[in-house]
């Protein structure tokens, strides 16, 4: 369990401090190596990357539009086309970036795994 | 089989937990999300690349603006020649303090691009002919035809030749310089989080500004307000219609017409008289040759209003200077709001993103404001090739060489296309077998278009020297270097001088030259001569006797006997009603100047309805049929948000037009240009048995009876469906946007509330209108008032993205802030930016 959420804060953590200056896939290198180093079971590896990324870019959308009133994700939520729902969109959002992630972090478990 | 295989288990090394699978499967699937996330999608490229677009540290959630973000802050700026300070007031607009001219011109560049960067950039793409390399080729080659049609024309050549100009000039150099530092300052340091989000929407980067950029905003302008004729449809008009037909659908002055120069003014003899060829009536006025290829036409509306009073008739005894520019309301706007204070002038207006300088504005002195002269300065000859490689062309009698050019416009997601073009001594060949323009149907015609945007010049000069005149002289002084787009440049300053001029180089044509295709064999058809500066129509308020004000809404400048022909495309009903309005008014103030900018009285309306109700036979009209007709008799002829009168007018009008043109016009496939709304209506008046009243395709002679209530009822049915979908008041029916430049409504204002119309001051149409509302008082403190729709950010993730546009809408205005040095500390500043070298 520890090791689990140790993973879970090392893969958002990672991810956040490598987007600041790399493209937005590095969230799938860092979920990648993170549960490669910590072995986890093949589906807890995956529910951790999810859940690390889902929070991330979950949270932090959540607060960059609070801030902006949801002025720019309404319309884009129009725009993609989400019916103009901010919460769908976020959740999109979050959605999107968790799958990578995931996606990620148990491809990594395997490698462990398959070592 | 079964031996082979337990050959190869035995040589590869067994996985230890039998995950080889597993694995190779979830790095197949993750890797292909990742990919499939990492580019774009859809046809059009339109689609941003998903999973940037969508990261929060990347993509769109970057440009969302917190509400009440901090602007304030320090720069450093290479090459900035002293120390320069910024002062926003609440607005985000930014009051410019520079140490000179050229560094408020770095200044200047820094904040559009920090602004306004997509706009600007994207812009000069369009002005370039570089949409494809962004959007495609779109829809039906759309802009694949627009590119071409850019270059083509020649926008490229003459902004790279008007560019050479400006860089003659050591002060337009040295600005210019400035100005692209500026820009570039700002793009240099940006990470891919900070682009606009017009950028990750369509997936690209912005490239480095340069001068030339600058130069093709330039002639963009020059192409929205000098790129328009009907030269195509009035050739086709011409080799239809009878000559009696042709004269009365196409009349060259309008009996109502009120020029900008008021009739009677005496004008000296022409300085240069222009010559008809010997063959003109031959080659030219009789031949019935028919065009079909389809130009690419700027907005037609293109037009302003402006005026400026004597102090005679304000209160203040102080002249007051407005104006309206019409422009598509675009978002992000075409302006920018800001101040310039330099040790020699003190600045204030709107700003083109994209070049220095004020365009419209007032300083410390002097107040200015723009109008389109909309004198046509497009004209094309037929060129005879003699084959299909288009490389020798005939001209005075000989084979002569054309200049062969190939122009490379690449389109996103597919091959470059490579067009060649010609250009001959009367210009490039616009139109050829190649290129038909917008029309579908083939031509093995060749067109040559000669245009005098294309010529060199240094129209960024005016504004520079604009931003420090003091007075009419240095106003005249500074119009000398502008040559095109030709405008009407309203003038009034503090010492009581007002004046308008319109000026720019104008060829001075013989009667009816360039109004249709020219011959294109030899030099006789080409333009002579340049109409002298001083020729061009100008009125200065002088004597006490004058009307105590000058004005222009794009009418005809001057009646018949100025000795230049002109020309007939010129809208007349707003000059009508501005010119009757400020007949009428004394002791005029800003306040009435806002209400009268408003207004949205109809004149044209008030002219026709008369005729309409007099003619409509109301025996055959039902109930519901004879409310509307009573709704529409009761109107007050004002374009109001709520009122349904100018909704019936609207219809039924364009219904009349139908019924009494759409049977000889659709005679013929031929594009045609539709006469005037003034030409029907004045026709009407005089002569109730005007020949196109009959419908030619049946054997009864109609009356203009029959036909305005055949139209009448023809438009109730519309009228109610109308009622139905809550579209019969007028604001709802015509129903005003501030669209976006990539016409997504996702990122537009629509449905504004708004009254006006195309007739009216109040000129806002659907897409279109007073793009910039100017009220300028010349007292000895400057009170001026100001709006336009939109806001000062660019960026639709910003607050500050709209912040005009309901007050714009609602006939509001905001009291420019001319900040003075010693109001730094001023509670209306609420950010400062100090910029250092």
């Amino acid at each position: 369990m520890i090791k689990f959420l140790v993973s879970i804060l090392l893969i958002a953590l990672l991810s956040f401090v490598c987007g600041l200056f790399l493209p937005w896939w590095t969230i799938a290198l860092v979920a990648f190596l993170v549960s490669a180093l910590i072995p986890l079971k093949p589906l807890q590896s995956f529910l951790a990357g999810f859940l690390a990324i889902f929070l991330l870019w979950g949270g932090l959308a959540l607060g960059i539009d609070q801030l902006n009133n949801s002025i720019l994700s309404a319309k884009i939520a129009a725009i993609l086309p989400l019916g103009g729902s901010v919460i769908a969109l976020i959740l999109v959002t979050a959605f999107v970036g968790a799958l990578v992630g995931g996606g990620a972090a148990i491809t990594g478990s395997f490698l462990k795994a398959a070592r | 089989m079964l031996r082979e295989f337990e050959k190869i288990n035995y040589i590869w090394p067994k996985p230890t937990g039998m995950r080889i699978v597993p694995f190779l499967i979830s790095l197949f699937l993750t890797t292909g999300l990742i990919v499939c996330l990492n580019r774009q999608w859809g046809d059009l490229k339109k689609t941003p690349v998903p999973g940037s677009f969508l990261s929060p540290q990347h993509g769109f959630w970057q440009n969302a603006e917190a509400v009440g973000t901090d602007f304030s802050g320090s720069v450093t700026l290479p090459g900035l020649a002293g120390k320069g300070d910024v002062y926003f007031d609440e607005y985000l607009v930014p009051h410019v303090y520079a140490n000179s001219e050229a560094d408020a011109c770095y200044i200047q560049g820094y904040l559009h691009a920090r602004f306004r960067l997509w706009q600007m950039e994207f812009q000069t793409f369009a002005a370039a002919g570089r949409l494809s390399e962004v959007l495609g080729a779109g829809k039906d080659n759309s802009y694949l035809k627009y590119d071409r049609a850019m270059r083509r024309l020649g926008m490229v050549t003459a902004a790279q030749a008007s560019l050479a100009e400006m860089e003659r000039d050591s002060n337009s150099k040295k600005d210019c310089d400035a100005y692209t530092a500026g820009v570039n300052a700002w793009i240099s340091q940006l990470k891919e989080s900070d682009l606009p989000l017009e950028y990750k929407l369509l997936n690209y980067r912005p490239e480095p500004w340069t001068n030339l950029k600058i130069a093709l905003f330039v002639k963009y302008m020059a192409y929205d307000l000098a790129g328009g004729d009907n030269d195509f449809e009035m050739t086709n008009a011409k080799s239809f219609f009878s000559k009696e037909d042709f004269a009365k659908l196409y009349p060259a002055i309008q009996d109502s017409l009120d020029p900008i120069i008021p009739k009677g003014k005496r004008f000296l003899p022409p300085g240069f008289v222009p010559k008809a060829p010997a063959t003109a009536d031959s080659l030219y006025f009789n031949n019935p040759i028919t065009v079909t290829d389809r130009e690419l036409k700027p907005e037609k509306s293109n037009g302003s209003n402006n005026w400026a009073i004597s102090g005679r008739k304000t209160l203040s005894k102080a002249p007051i200077l407005c104006n309206d520019p019409h422009l598509s309301t675009n978002l992000p706007s075409i302006w920018f709001q800001m101040q310039i204070h330099t040790p020699d002038y003190n600045a204030y207006g709107v700003s083109f993103p994209g070049a220095p300088f004020i365009i419209i504005g007032f300083n410390d002195n002097c107040a200015w404001g723009i109008t389109n002269s909309e004198r046509d300065v497009r004209d094309y000859y037929n060129i005879k090739f003699k084959d299909e490689s288009r490389r020798e062309y005939w001209f005075n009698g000989a084979w002569k060489p054309a200049v062969m050019r190939v122009d490379t416009i690449k389109i996103k997601g597919a091959a470059t296309y490579y067009d060649t073009v010609a250009t001959t001594d009367l210009g490039p060949v616009m139109f050829d077998p190649t290129y038909t323009g917008y029309s579908d149907i083939a031509s093995n015609r060749s067109y040559a278009v000669r245009w005098k945007a294309a010529d060199t010049s240094n129209e960024l000069s005016t504004f520079s020297r604009f931003q420090s005149i003091r007075n009419y002289n240095d106003y005249k002084q500074a119009l000398q270097t502008f040559k095109c787009p030709g405008q009407n440049f309203v003038f009034a300053d503090k010492e009581g001088e007002v004046a308008i001029r319109q000026e720019g180089i104008f060829p001075a044509k013989w009667k009816g030259q360039g109004l249709y295709v020219m011959p294109g064999e030899d030099s006789s058809y080409v333009w002579q001569d340049n109409i002298a500066r001083d020729e061009n129509p100008y009125m200065i308020l002088d004597t006490a006797g004058d009307r105590g004000f000058v004005s222009s809404a794009n009418q005809e400048p001057v009646d018949s006997t100025y000795p230049y022909y002109l020309g007939s495309d010129f809208p007349i009903y707003r000059g009508l009603i501005i010119n009757r309005i400020l007949n009428n008014m004394n002791s005029i103030t800003p306040a009435d100047m806002m209400k009268m900018q408003t207004d949205n009285f109809d004149v044209f309306a008030e002219m026709a309805r008369p005729l309409l109700l007099k003619n409509i036979d109301r025996s055959k009209l039902d109930d519901k049929a004879t409310a509307y007709l009573n709704t529409f008799r009761q109107w007050n002829l004002f374009n109001n948000p709520g009122e349904q009168g100018p909704v019936i007018f609207k219809y039924w009008w364009s219904q009349l037009l139908k019924n009494i043109l759409d049977d000889e016009f659709s005679k013929t496939t031929l594009d045609l240009h539709t006469p005037h709304e003034s030409t029907v209506l004045e026709a009407l008046l005089k002569d109730t048995a005007w020949s196109f009243i009959d419908n030619v395709n049946t054997p009864e002679k109609e009356t203009l009876g029959q036909v305005v209530t055949d139209a009448f009822l023809k438009v109730v049915p519309l009228l109610q469906q109308d009622e139905k979908n809550d579209k019969i008041t007028w604001a709802k029916n015509k129903d005003t946007w501030a669209r976006h430049l990539l016409r997504l409504p996702e990122l537009s204002r629509t449905h504004l509330p708004i009254g006006g119309g195309v007739h009216c001051i109040n000129a806002a149409k659907q897409f279109h209108g007073p793009s910039w509302r100017m009220i300028v008082q010349l007292t000895s403190k400057t009170e001026a008032y100001g709006v336009y729709p939109g806001g000062q950010s660019g960026n639709p993730g910003s607050p500050y993205y709209d912040t005009f546009i309901d007050s714009w809408a609602a006939g509001r205005y905001y009291p420019l802030w001319v900040m003075a040095e010693d109001e730094t500390k001023d509670k209306r500043v609420k950010w400062v930016m100090h910029f250092n070298k």
